[in-house]
This record gives structure tokens, C-alpha cells and sequence, in this order.
């Protein structure tokens, strides 16, 4: 069976391109936009990856990130946040809440892939 | 060595400029070479026609020879080593390394101007990028829109062939967002634009009134002498905003009644006598504190006391006034250090807060700030008092305080203050990560 993931990402056009290419590769892709349900969206069905977004609608990534992470159902899940906020600190911040791995936008295919693939193999 | 033995090496080294043998000047000059050796090593002094023919010699003023071209350098130098404590340089040889050295000494303090220079570009545009809403947001849209760019074209350009429907879409997708690429990079040039022009074009309302009275030096004559606020608001206020033109209107009318109450002449007299004191003025005059401060800092730039800095916050830290000093920066954007007395006074209502303060990071010399917290309200029975905070900052002149200086930033975006306990956000400017840096 694929691999499920979950992509939280407000931006429409970014939605499409990493769907796109995860479906390519033979991911099952998820979306959603808005980050006050994303929690309660994440306790329905539970991914094999999260790509999160930082700055959502309603509530931060970070946010997200800690009380998944506050979850022993979700405390291990690998989680890939995507940041227009490149800056070290804000890499610090990502680790803090206990994010899996980090990329900065605009980042390339290629190596979005390269991380999701391994996220996903670590998970099996 | 004194600046007055240096002339002969102020001779060496123009001569070696220009490229000319010693032998060859000494020649030209009908001296001997040795003789002109001396002279360059400072072991024979030079002086009348001999001067004057080697000044000719060398194409310069022959003052340059004897006073040296370096009044002000060494003046540069001075700074450079003044802004750095316990520098360890050799004051006492400033005129001697500026005369040996001249071009190490200009490198020195060309470095030391342009680090200067450099420092006030990194806290504005630091500043700007932590706290401008706006600018943040920009860069954000501008980013996530670039991002969904680059995505899509190299989906289209990398091997392995698109479906021809998800191509059109792709495509349809480059295009609206190079659209959207394109309004934000003009919103956001136009409002960098527009930073550079009058506040009242950019600036939130609190920013336009800062702007006027910045543009004014702080001091405005014709309330001084006693015009209508609401007709000075009006000619001051014409380019503004209409929130703008209201708290103007506000800020002004407060200005006169402060006028009215401690007229300019006399509070220059009594300044001249004890300084920038708001206390003093409390004593003299029968006012209130927060008075008091605002009084001293709309006095003329001229006025004895020197240039007085002002913030004033409300009860939950906004400032609502804002005049910073050279050494002594605040912030456009709120997010202010919680160090600053400013905030402390308004745990402790009617008590007049006095701190020795020093600027992290910075070299620049203490300043003497004092804080109070009173009511901005008339009081009202069964009615708790809105309180709004001052804080007067004077840069400290005359003798040094032995009070040991409190070290505090601008904002902790651009401080580099370690093992701050009111840090907020992580520095900019290197220091510790984690939890110690934070």
C-alpha cells in the first residue's frame, strides 16, 4: 500500500506542484489549508508523513508541531516543515517543537523529495 | 613624539609616493643624502628655505610638511579608540602612529567609520525586518509565491513528460503567480520607496506625529508663544493622516498646556542652573514629573541642558511618544527593551525612577534616564486611574557617576546582551543559541 501524506499548506499553487510531484512518485497525497483543525484533522487518520507549513491560517506550524508532539499518538510522527523563514533561529525554533526536518522556501524538487523519501523509509 | 618633530617623516613619505630616490631629492634639493636621511628620520630639523625648496620639490603646501594633514585623522583616531573600552591603545602616541603610519592610520579610521556606518544600517534594517508587519508579510508573499514559481517550472522542465492537461495548468499556474510576483515586488518597492519620504505617506499615525515634531527638532516656537494647538495642528498637520491629524491635535494641545505652565524662558534658566533634571523642575515650578520631562525634551536644540530624549508608553507598554537620542536609540516599531526604565515605573505608580543606563553593545557613553507612572486620567470616583509611563534619557555629562550603568538594548532583535533575563526573541547578532541565547 503507499505511503499516505499529509500536506498542511494555505498557498493553492504550492499545494499543486508537491502534490503533484509526490503523487508521481506514488504518495498518497492529503491536503489541508486551515491551521485550527489541522490537529483535529491529524487524530482522524494519522499519515505516514506531515509536511507542515509555518505560517497557516489560524495557528502557526510551531503550534501545530507542539501539541502534536504532546500526543504520544503523534509524538513520533515524521514531520517536514516548510518555512519561508529561512533564518537559523527559526531552524532553532522548528527543532525546538520537535520537528523531523526542516526546509526553507522556495526550496528545489528535488531535494524535497530526497527528504520525503527518507522521512517516509524511516517510518516503515 | 610630538606633531611638530614628524615633518621629516611627512617628507619620506611623500617622497616615496611620488616615487622619487633620496639621493635624487637631496640632489634637487643641494643637500647631501645623508643630511636628507636625518631629516627624514626626524634626526635634523628642517625649517626656512630648505623647507620651502623641498616643498616645492614634493608639490605640496609646505604647511602640509610641518603640521601634517592629519589634525583630522588623529581626531578619527581618537574616536575609534574612545568607542572601545579598555582598548589598550597608546593615546599619548596617537600623533606619532598617525605621522609613521599615516596609511594604516587611515585605513584605521576609515574601517572605524564605515563599521559605524555598517552598525546603523544592521539596526535599522533588523529593526525593520523583526517588527515592520508589513515589510515581514511581504517577504513572506513574495517568498511563497517564488516558491510555487520555482516548483512548477521545474516540474515542466525536468525529464519524465507532463500530461498535457496538467501542463496547461501548470502553466496557467506560473502565470498567475508571476502575476502576483509582480504586484508584490511593486507593493513592496513602492513602500521601501516611501519609507525614504515623510512618514505621513507610510507611517502608522503615532509615526506621522513623531515625523512632525522630529522635523521640528522637537521645539515649536509658536507654541512657545502661545498659539492656538488646534491652528498649529492644522498648519502642521495639513499632509497627514486623518487619525494623524487627531493625535496630533492631541500631542499639541498637551505641548502648550506644558508651555503654559513652565514657560520657556524660565525653564531655560533653570536649566542652565541644574542641568537636566526633571526633579529639579518638580521643585521649582510646583509640576508633575511627567511634566517636567516633556518640558525638557521640547526645549530649543540649543537650550544648556543639551538634547533630551523622550518615551512615553500607556499602561500596557505601547509607546505613544517617541524622541530618540544619537546614543540612545528606540524603536520605530514597538518591542522595546523591558529593561528600560520606562517599564518598571509602571509597576511602581508615582515613584520617579533614576537609572544610569549604557546601550549593549554599543560604546557610547551612559546616559541618565528617569521614569515615572502617573495618571493620564482626571481621577473619577470608584474608577481605577489609566496610567501612561515617561522616560526622560539626558546623555550624562561632566563627571563620571561612580553608579555602575545598567546595560540595556533597543530591542532584543538587535541586542546582544547574553543571559538576558528579559529577553524575548532570540538575537540577530550572534551570541549564544539555545536556551542561554534565548
Amino acid at each position: 500500500m503507499s505511503k499516505h501524506v499529509l500536506l498542511i499548506e494555505d498557498e493553492p499553487n504550492i499545494i499543486e506542484a508537491i502534490s503533484f510531484i509526490l503523487t508521481r512518485e506514488g504518495l498518497r497525497v492529503e491536503t489541508h489549508t486551515d491551521g485550527t483543525t489541522a490537529n483535529a484533522r491529524l487524530r482522524e487518520r494519522q499519515p505516514d508523513l506531515l509536511i507542515l507549513d509555518v505560517m497557516l491560517p489560524g495557528k502557526s506550524g510551531y503550534d501545530i508541531l507542539r501539541e502534536l508532539r504532546e500526543e504520544a499518538a503523534t509524538a513520533n510522527l515524521p514531520v517536514l516543515m516548510l518555512t519561508a523563514r529561512g533564518q537559523t533561529r527559526d531552524r532553532e525554533m522548528a527543532e525546538r517543537a520537535g520537528v523531523s526536518a526542516f526546509m526553507s522556501k522556495p526550496f528545489s524538487n528535488a531535494e524535497m523529495l530526497e527528504m520525503v523519501r527518507s522521512l517516509v523509509t524511516s517510518r516503515a | 613624539m610630538p606633531r611638530d618633530t614628524l615633518t621629516g617623516s611627512r617628507i619620506r613619505e611623500r617622497r616615496i609616493i611620488l616615487g622619487l630616490k633620496q639621493a635624487d631629492l637631496a640632489r634637487d634639493a643641494g643637500i647631501s643624502a645623508s643630511y636628507l636621511n636625518l631629516i627624514e628620520h626626524n634626526r635634523r630639523r628642517i625649517g626656512g628655505k630648505l623647507l620651502l625648496d623641498i616643498a616645492g620639490l614634493l608639490g605640496v603646501e609646505p604647511a602640509i610638511l610641518t603640521e601634517g594633514a592629519e589634525a583630522a585623522l588623529i581626531a578619527a583616531l581618537r574616536e575609534a579608540a574612545g568607542q572601545v573600552r579598555d582598548s589598550g591603545a597608546e593615546l599619548d602616541r596617537v600623533d606619532e602612529f598617525a605621522g609613521r603610519f599615516p596609511g594604516w592610520a587611515r585605513l584605521l579610521a576609515d574601517a572605524r567609520a564605515r563599521i559605524d556606518r555598517l552598525e546603523r544600517t544592521v539596526e535599522t534594517l533588523s529593526d525593520r525586518l523583526a517588527h515592520d508587519p508589513h515589510l515581514a508579510d511581504a517577504l513572506h508573499e513574495i517568498l511563497s509565491t517564488v516558491t510555487a514559481i520555482r516548483s512548477t517550472a521545474s516540474i515542466l522542465v525536468e525529464p519524465g513528460g507532463v500530461d498535457p492537461d496538467w501542463q496547461r495548468r501548470f502553466h496557467r499556474n506560473i502565470h498567475e503567480d508571476s502575476a502576483r510576483l509582480a504586484d508584490s515586488s511593486r507593493s513592496l518597492v513602492a513602500y521601501l520607496e516611501a519609507e525614504g519620504k515623510a512618514a505621513a505617506e507610510s507611517g502608522t499615525p503615532q509615526e506621522e506625529v513623531d515625523a512632525v515634531f522630529e522635523a521640528h527638532d522637537h521645539h515649536l516656537p509658536a507654541l512657545e508663544a502661545g498659539a492656538d494647538p488646534a491652528e498649529v495642528a492644522t498648519e502642521l498637520g495639513a499632509a497627514l493622516t486623518p487619525i494623524g491629524q487627531v493625535l496630533l491635535g492631541r500631542t499639541l494641545r498637551r505641548y502648550a498646556e506644558d508651555a503654559r505652565a513652565l514657560p520657556l524662558g524660565a525653564v531655560l534658566e533653570a536649566v542652565a542652573e541644574t542641568g537636566p533634571d526633571p526633579l529639579a523642575l518638580v521643585q521649582r515650578f510646583g509640576t508633575d514629573p511627567a511634566r517636567a520631562m516633556r518640558r525638557l525634551a521640547t526645549l530649543p536644540p540649543d537650550a544648556p541642558c543639551g538634547v533630551v530624549g523622550l518615551a512615553v508608553c500607556d499602561a500596557s507598554g505601547a509607546l505613544t511618544f517617541r524622541k530618540p537620542l544619537p546614543d540612545f536609540p528606540i524603536p520605530r516599531f514597538g518591542a522595546d527593551c523591558p529593561l528600560w526604565p520606562l517599564f518598571p515605573a509602571l509597576s511602581r505608580p508615582m515613584t520617579v525612577l533614576s537609572r544610569r543606563l549604557r546601550s549593549a553593545g554599543r560604546e557610547t557613553g551612559a546616559v541618565r534616564a528617569y521614569a515615572v507612572a502617573q495618571p493620564a486620567t482626571p481621577p473619577e470616583a470608584n474608577r481605577d486611574p489609566v496610567f501612561e509611563a515617561h522616560m526622560m534619557i539626558a546623555p550624562e555629562h561632566g563627571t563620571r557617576s561612580g553608579e555602575p550603568a545598567e546595560e540595556v538594548g533597543v530591542a532584543c532583535r538587535i541586542c546582544p546582551r547574553t543571559r538576558c533575563p528579559a529577553r524575548r526573541e532570540p538575537s540577530l547578532l550572534g551570541g549564544p543559541v539555545g536556551e542561554e541565547g534565548f
